[in-house]
């Protein structure tokens, strides 16, 4: 079937005594071998330039990002920037300041509190789904935990704001938080990063081949110590490639924080007033318009400078642990 | 001799001490709550959306366009056909790029080179960077930059340019998903294909592609699904809400998450039920999309 | 699991049979085949194991001596492994295996619902066909088993015990923190058996411990065997038969039945005796035939 749908090959070697056949046959071949080259260099090419213009959006992200950067340090210093405790760019006049660190702090400070939530959960949920779950409850729950990595992020905002913050956290455990705070967004980013530590966990849970385990238990171990003591730290690398994968995840995520939090950046530990990350500042001032070239504008750029330089150390050392438990069993 | 005599005295003990079966039950039971936190979690968020919204669920909220000033007979149209045109008009840009990018990094690509190792590590990174930035690449250099689009509606936030923002954002899933797709095809089908004289561009075009098909027709299906959920860089994009009109590809646009997000700013608590029913609109769609992704799975998993 | 027919079984052995009628019985039920031993640290009677319903090895019957060498030879498909696997519930593992017959440990019901199979295979050690040395130091590859029981002895003094034992003391004592990865293959099993040791065990388990491994390593962990059974029973299946003919006292003969049109493939015990016999009289046809080479 495969060999009939190739020109120049089609059937005619049945046909031995047609020499005209067998010329033509060889002509078009010729001329087949020709396009077909073509054709390779062609696709090859292509998709050579195809997969180039991955490489093209780094240096796009970088090049705009850096260039409109620079601007922003020429009217702002660099100091003034990472030590500066005030962060206050669209105000007027002297209440205008551009240091950084409240932002930084509230998405660090809130990713601290989703993984707080997201780490065991995440790790429970990998670890049940690993070694506990039989086939058949696999199949139903992954889904489900599939499910939930696909609600876009604006729902989850949407709950934080509208369910989680008055009725969740106010009425039912009576804290006292504002309308905006940061404990609602932290703790449903918790829920929001949660997938995604679960996934990575299980997948490398998973790669731990089932010798493994079968030497623990041919020694007398219990399930429970065979999945703790031995096939978790054998997987080890692969469970803080999912746990800094979750981390980049939850640093990077706007519309809870921007939607839940609030648009205040607050240089506190209270968790019941409202925070500002990197990510929903950036939004928010591309929100209110400001004008291209101004210093407001600027701030984009530099904070996402900052954001993106975060998240890109983060990637790279989960890439190198997962890197490192794919290298030990495959 | 002593040690075996004393083993075969001593009986096995006939059930584990009950400290041991407790800690091994607790744990258990712990690893269950977690799962079980998950999915009231989600339980809960989708009953609280479908309380709050359903009432507002009716076949006018799909043709009547949102409106500020009457909330009670607000829409939705210009914002889920803004959904829709930027699935579209992804796809148009994503499908070939993607899959021509993972072809030539399966089948071509020869890893010792530092240009396609480069690439590889790229698209890795590329596929984690926060989706803000990809809005600020799509704000300062798709919509304001030096970019001229086809000479379409240059410096105004178009659908086109929203479409492209959310391009770059999922195509490093649609390259990453395809190349496991191709990956998953044996090596004895493009073998058999090239001993019979083939080309290996006709092999991979008749067999190696056909072969992938459902694999990547499932993660096309996975990466839209992700990119219409996007809100943040439709934000920096400068997509806008309570449109009166419907979108063109050189024209502003809406989009259902912008919707949901500016209904939620709004202070009436009318505002927010109207968001809870556009959630359940884009939930649908989304539903709609990850159930024909498992039925392509399902349907074409046990291929070979 | 057969629960209704072990429950049977259960009221057989409270009616308190003694252990001389039990392996009379079996003889009865097996025919000319099974061997009594005096001493008997397993008896199975009628043992079979079924994957997801599929027959994978049926009606075995016989008993197994107290430190002897016991190896179980046969084509591959004749269930040999996968009995071993029955002797400390390690079958309890794979996913739809279901095990009927009756398997005696020192009497005991091995399959009796209120036995705890982690409690079993403490007692009951088990060496695989790879080497599967856990990603953690030799030292605490051997501490591990002690740690798992909750063992207050010396930690020490029981590695140092083990290592000894298993004749790998004198080579690793100088990397003892080392990572037992870095160790040669034949190393590796050697670990694994100390491994099994630390947690004096009763019976060890072997399942086909050389076939990884090269001839110099074979022959060392054979001359180990030899040494182990003063104070260990030990089972051991080998593909290779004359691996079985230089360490083993008895041997069971397993082959494969073909059912239904070839699609079925059940293992069957053949013979079971003494090595010698089995090597140099088989009572049966198909016995002689493997191990003078004719097939498998």
């Amino acid at each position: 079937m495969a060999g009939s749908q190739i020109p120049g090959f089609s059937g005619h070697g049945g046909d031995p005594a047609s020499a005209l056949y067998r010329t033509r046959t060889r002509r078009s071949a010729g001329a087949q071998a020709i396009k077909g080259l073509l054709a390779a260099a062609a696709v090859r090419g292509g998709g050579g330039a195809a997969a180039l213009l991955s490489v093209l959006t780094t240096t796009g992200i970088v090049i705009t990002l850096a260039s409109e950067a620079v601007n922003f340090f020429q009217v702002v210093g660099l100091a003034d920037f990472f030590f500066d405790t005030d962060w206050a760019p669209l105000a007027g006049g002297d209440s205008q300041a551009f240091g950084v660190v409240p932002l930084i702090w509230s998405t660090l400070y809130l990713t601290g509190i989703g993984l707080i939530v997201a780490v065991p959960l995440g790790l429970g949920v990998g670890i049940y789904l690993a070694e506990y779950a039989s086939p058949r409850v696999r199949r139903i729950l992954k889904p489900l935990i599939e499910i939930l990595a696909g609600i876009p992020t604006i729902v989850f905002g949407y709950f934080a704001l509208t369910f989680f913050t008055p009725t969740v956290l106010k009425d039912i455990f009576s804290v006292d938080v504002s309308v905006f705070n940061g404990l609602s967004a932290g703790i449903i980013l918790g829920i929001l990063v949660l997938p995604t530590i679960a996934s990575v966990s299980e997948d490398s849970l998973s790669a731990v081949p089932q010798s493994l385990r079968e030497g623990a238990f041919g020694l007398g171990a219990a399930k429970r110590q065979v999945v703790t003591r031995v096939v978790f730290p054998a997987a080890l690398s692969g469970v803080v490639a999912a746990l800094v994968l979750g981390a980049s995840r939850a640093v990077g995520e706007t519309v809870v924080i921007l939607v839940a939090a609030g648009n205040t950046p607050n240089l506190t530990f209270d968790l019941t007033v409202a925070h500002q990350n990197m990510a929903a500042f950036i939004a928010n001032t591309a929100r209110a318009d400001v004008s291209q070239g101004g210093v407001a504008y600027l701030t984009i750029f530099a904070v996402g400078t900052t954001l993106f330089v975060m998240t890109l150390l983060l990637n790279l050392v989960a890439i190198r642990f997962v890197r490192k438990y794919r290298q030990v069993y495959e | 001799m002593a040690v075996t005599e004393s083993a075969i005295t001593r009986k096995i003990v006939e059930r584990a001490s009950s400290g041991e079966r407790v800690r091994e039950l607790g744990f258990r039971v712990a690893l269950l709550g977690c799962l079980l936190v998950a999915i009231v979690f989600l339980g809960v968020l989708i009953v609280d959306v479908s309380v709050d919204g359903l009432p507002f669920l009716s076949l006018e909220f799909f043709y009547t366009f949102p409106s500020r000033i009457f909330p009670e007979e607000s829409g939705i149209q210009s914002a889920l056909l803004g959904t829709l045109a930027l699935m579209v008009l992804c796809a148009v840009f994503v499908v070939p790029i993607g899959v021509a990018s993972a072809v030539y990094l399966e089948e071509y690509a020869d890893r010792d080179r530092w240009i396609n190792r480069t690439i590889e590590v790229n698209i890795q990174n590329l596929a984690s960077v926060p989706s803000v930035v990809y809005g600020i690449l799509g704000l300062a250099f798709i919509v304001r930059g030096p970019v001229d689009i086809f000479g379409l509606g240059v410096g105004q936030p178009t659908l086109l340019a929203g479409a492209l923002t959310l391009g770059l954002l999922v195509l490093p899933i649609v390259i990453i998903v395809s190349r496991e797709a191709i990956r998953a095809v044996p090596p004895s089908i493009r073998e058999g294909s090239l001993a019979l004289g083939a080309t290996q561009w006709q092999t991979i075009w008749k067999q190696v592609l056909p072969g992938a098909l459902p694999g990547v027709a499932t993660g096309v299906i996975l990466a839209l699904s992700r990119a219409i959920g996007e809100t943040a860089p439709l934000i920096l994009v400068g997509a806008g809400a309570f449109q009166l009109f419907n979108p063109s590809i050189d024209g502003p646009f809406s989009a259902l998450p912008i919707q949901i997000f500016n209904n939620v700013g709004e202070p009436e608590d009318i505002f927010r039920d109207l968001a809870a029913a556009t959630i359940l609109v884009l939930l649908g769609i989304l539903l709609i999309m990850n159930s024909l992704a498992i039925y392509l799975r399902n349907r074409y998993e046990n291929k070979w | 699991m057969s629960e209704r027919k072990r429950e049977g079984e259960g009221l057989e052995q409270a009616a308190g049979l003694d252990m001389g009628t039990r392996l009379e019985e079996r003889d009865e039920r097996a025919g000319a085949d099974a061997e009594t031993v005096d001493e008997a640290i397993f008896s199975l009677s009628g043992v079979g194991v079924t994957y997801s319903g599929a027959q994978a090895v049926e009606d075995v019957s016989f008993g197994l001596a107290t430190n002897e060498i016991t190896a179980f030879i046969g084509p591959s498909g004749c269930g040999k492994s996968t009995l071993i696997r029955c002797l400390n519930r390690m079958n309890d593992l794979i996913p739809g295996a279901e095990v009927e017959g009756e398997v005696l440990y020192h009497d005991q019901d091995l399959y009796d619902p209120k036995i705890d199979p982690v409690q079993v295979r403490k007692r009951i050690g088990m060496v695989f066909q790879k080497p599967n040395p856990f990603p953690k130091s030799i030292y605490d590859n051997i501490a591990f088993g002690p740690k798992v029981l909750g063992v207050k002895d010396d930690m020490d003094e029981t590695v140092e015990r083990a290592l000894r034992r298993a004749s790998l003391w004198d080579e690793v004592k100088d990397r003892l923190k080392s990572n037992a990865f870095g160790m040669s293959g034949g190393q590796q099993q050697r670990l694994c058996i100390a491994r099994a040791l630390a947690v004096s065990p009763d019976v060890i388990l072997m399942d086909e411990p050389c076939s990884a491994l090269d001839p110099i390593s074979t022959g060392r962990i054979e001359d180990l065997m030899l040494e182990l059974k003063q104070s260990y029973s030990i089972v051991i299946v080998t593909h290779n038969m004359h691996q079985a003919a230089r360490v083993s006292d008895r041997t069971a003969f397993f082959t494969v039945d073909l059912r239904a049109g070839e699609s079925q493939r059940v293992g069957k015990l053949v013979e079971f005796a003494p090595t010698e016999q089995i090597f140099t009289s088989p009572r049966d046809r198909r016995t002689e035939e493997y191990v003078t080479g004719k097939f498998g």
